[in-house]
């Protein structure tokens, strides 16, 4: 609850145009948007909490449910496409059962596909945390996640 | 003690250096300069590139190595960490300088190969595989039989001018950016130009917008200038929306500062005193290069209020988009930056009138704005000789795709896609045949090799009907299926559309759902089944040009692009698909049939444990088959099988 009080703090009361930034320093604090959260931000904002919903769920990167303790990062660029992206993104999408913005019952796995990540000579790319897996094909996927299970549950 | 000799250096380069009127500094100045930017090394200098490219490689454990390396044997030496050379294939790349002797540049020096390297260059028994070549001005001793930088066709046949800091010295470093010049021409600027000045100078030297759409940037200075208002904005729009193009952020990440220095000369054209660096989300190192430049330029008084008692304020701030492709159309950022859907609005207005908090904006790209403090040091004149008669300067690519060589590159307007593609890249990878060149991303179009001769010029390519886009490029060979390739863009747009206007909403909805029919695996094959599938492509066309006419912004306008020119360049595949159920690249998994080659299988069992529908079956040591209705085509058994006994058709 400190938190996000003292994120809040560096805004100015009733800026609607930091909505964006304080959602988005929020999610790096806690990982998602919490409902508790929203209502906070829309007390400070002097905002309903619909508009505010409305303009989260528009932008890709806000997700409303905690993310995995493994979160991985799965590159849709275009060039790891031409490289078979689709069948390593299918092939995590098959394993974990989840989609993407969801985060598996055990609360292991989440992920989500960005945007070319600058690899583009490694492709396809997966990024966990700060370690990056390269030329990933789909039949290392299930292998790649066994060694990941175990980190998830270091964690 | 530390932060009493930065104050030091500090007063140093802005008193001495930056202060001072003319360009010849007093020889104690200069050789000051010349040790900040490490021009004769006493030690040995290991230069290890670590850019995104080079990190997502490795570099970050080489550096590591590197320096337990020289822990261990006690070699006194220095590790800077520079950015991406250009050439992505040989990330991560290392290049050593010792006392005297001109640069080494190694490839692909990843942490277990630091070692070997080192040894070999310091005990002089060179390691030639790793050996791209040897870079060196006069003054320092060559290396025998190694090749110099500027003979290897990559660097050859490129024009680096934007990118001529990259790779040679540290972008973290604001010190070491001054010390090369950076910065005097922001301060030059400011006290000998007046607002309509840099303007004019701008405008006549004939650069224009790198975005895309290459509007004259002078001109669109001006326009803000002219407009009468209390306040105005600059926005430096970072966000790369290409899904497959990332030139910017590399460059960003590569001379941050001289990023802040266009913005501040293009903030003072239009006596702006904010600008907002709109930067793409996601991308955790070209952020934090930032942040930490703009804290150091600020610290440096090079942005804050009363600049270097010029009477100029200007604030920078950084602000992370929060993930829509939209957002890269200036009015969709605008709504963004002012905390709202990023939806675009009509225009006009445009936002040199109405921009930012309804104040007159100039939004400009990253590569655009690269080039301001070049040209205002080097003058109108300089930037003119580069280029063709409409289109001045340089552009830079992120090559990517199928390309023997790929990165981040930067060529002369003028400059032929043939050359791109053989001369820079050298051909394609594994010696496939070449197809296509895809330019523009998602809104682009693909160049075939009919067309590769075309230069790169704004207005010639718009003859052409292709879109010069912000700067990816990939090149695609024969193992990627174009109908493919349409559906996946299309998905991407179709992901992306704002939803606001219906022609873009509904338009790429529908046209994704006729290209997935046409890969889709046939359940019953008739003849009204192929019928229908014809039928679709006579419909895309219809939505594709009802599209284009009709949708409000230019995503949804230029969305049917990349299906339009491949329909008209590649039209035998779409048929191919569509009568023949056939994809040639093997691509597409519902056209895709497999079987297993009875000679050649050994009964091994691998494709049968690896199937994720259980769609193989035999028994052990006797060989296996598909069942085809089962089969979703994934192609798994034709990847794992050691005996190529895995057929596809």
């Amino acid at each position: 609850m400190r938190k996000i009080e003292d994120i809040l703090k560096q805004y100015r009361a009733g800026s609607h145009e930091n909505l964006i930034p304080i959602l988005q320093d929020v999610q790096a604090e806690e990982g998602y948007l919490s409902e508790n959260a929203i209502v906070q931000i829309g007390r400070f904002l002097e905002m309903s909490t619909t508009k505010i919903y409305g303009l989260a769920t528009f932008y890709d990167r806000f997700r409303f449910t905690p993310s995995g303790r493994v979160h991985m990062r799965i590159c849709d660029g275009t060039t790891c496409f031409i490289n078979g992206s689709e069948a390593v993104i299918r092939a995590i999408r098959d394993n974990l059962g989840i989609e993407q913005g969801q985060t598996t019952r055990d609360g292991r796995f989440s992920y989500e596909l960005t945007s070319c990540m600058g690899g583009c000579n490694e492709g396809p790319v997966v990024c966990v945390g700060e370690k990056f897996h390269v030329h990933v094909k789909a039949e290392e996927v299930p292998e790649m996640i066994t060694k990941l299970k175990a980190l998830a549950d270091l964690k | 003690m530390k932060g009493k000799e930065t104050n030091e250096l500090m007063t140093f380069l802005t008193e001495e250096v930056l202060m001072h009127s003319s360009d010849i500094v007093p020889a104690a100045t200069a050789k000051r300069l010349a040790e900040i930017r490490r021009d004769k090394p006493s030690v040995p200098v290991i230069y290890i590139s670590s850019g995104s490219a080079s990190i997502i490689a490795g570099s970050e454990q080489s550096a590591a190595a590197a320096d337990l390396y020289l822990k261990d044997m006690g070699i006194s030496g220095l590790i800077v960490r520079t950015t991406c050379h250009g050439p992505a294939v040989f990330e991560p790349m290392v290049c050593i300088h010792l006392p005297g002797k001109n640069k080494l540049i190694f490839r692909n020096i990843t942490e277990d190969k630091i070692e070997a390297t080192l040894n070999g260059v310091f005990h002089n028994d060179m390691p030639e595989e790793d050996l791209v070549a040897q870079s060196g001005s006069t003054g320092f001793e060559a290396w025998h039989d190694i090749p110099f930088i500027e003979d290897i066709p990559f660097y050859r046949m490129q024009k680096r001018v934007v990118l001529d800091n990259c790779a040679c010295f540290d972008p973290e470093s604001i010190e070491e950016y001054i010390a090369r010049g950076g910065y005097r021409t922001f301060l030059k600027t400011i006290r000998n130009y007046t607002h309509l000045e840099v303007c004019d100078l701008i405008e006549r030297s004939g650069l224009r917008g790198r975005s895309g759409g290459g509007f004259t940037t002078g001109l669109k200075w001006k326009y803000a200038l002219n407009s009468p208002s209390d306040n105005r904005y600059l926005i430096c729009n970072a966000k790369e929306s290409d899904p497959g193009s990332y030139a910017d952020r590399a460059v960003l990440e590569g001379d941050p500062h001289r990023l802040i220095e266009g913005i501040c000369i293009a903030s003072y054209a239009i006596g702006a005193s904010n600008a907002v660096i709109f930067l793409k989300t996601g991308s955790p190192h070209p952020l934090a290069r930032l942040r930490k430049a703009l804290e150091a330029a600020r610290e440096y008084g090079i942005i804050g209020h009363n600049i270097l008692s010029s009477g100029f304020n200007l604030d920078i701030v950084i602000r992370e988009e929060a993930g829509a492709f939209v957002c890269g159309e200036e009015t969709a950022l605008i709504g963004s930056l002012e905390g709202k859907r990023g939806m675009p609005e009509l225009k006009p207005p445009y936002p040199t009138s109405h921009g930012l908090f309804g104040k007159p904006t100039v939004i400009n790209n990253v590569e655009t704005l690269m080039n301001v403090p070049l040209i205002m040091a080097r003058g109108p004149e300089w930037f003119r000789t580069m280029g063709t008669a409409g289109s001045k300067g340089t552009k830079l690519f992120s090559l990517g795709g199928r390309g023997r060589y790929t990165g981040l590159i930067e060529v002369e307007m003028g400059t032929t896609f043939r050359t791109i593609v053989e001369g820079i890249s050298d051909g394609i990878k594994d010696g496939r045949a070449f197809k296509a060149l895809q330019i523009g991303g998602p809104s682009g179009t693909f160049i075939t090799e009919k067309n590769l001769d075309l230069q790169i010029d704004f207005d010639l390519l718009r003859a052409q009907g292709i879109a010069m886009g912000s700067g990816g490029l990939i090149i695609i060979d024969e193992t990627t299926c174009m109908v493919d390739f349409v559906r996946y863009y299309m998905e991407f747009i179709h992901k992306e559309s704002c939803g606001k206007c219906i022609p873009c909403r509904e338009g790429t909805g529908r046209m994704l759902e006729i290209l997935e029919n046409i890969i889709r695996k046939p359940h019953t094959e008739d003849s009204n089944a192929t019928l229908e599938r014809f039928k679709g492509v006579m419909q895309l066309e219809i939505i594709a040009s009802v599209m284009k006419d009709t949708s409000l912004c230019g995503l949804g306008q230029t969305a049917p692009n990349p299906f339009i020119s491949a329909l008209s360049n590649y039209r035998e595949e779409f048929e191919e698909h569509i009568f023949d159920r056939r994809c040639r690249a093997n691509v597409c998994r519902g056209l895709r049939t497999f079987s297993i080659d009875v000679d050649k299988c050994t009964g091994c069992t691998v494709c049968a444990s690896k199937c994720p529908v259980n769609a193989i079956y035999g028994t052990r040591l006797q060989p296996f088959f598909v069942v085809d209705d089962k089969c979703i085509g994934c192609g798994i058994c034709y990847d794992v099988c050691k005996f190529s006994a895995v057929t596809v058709r």
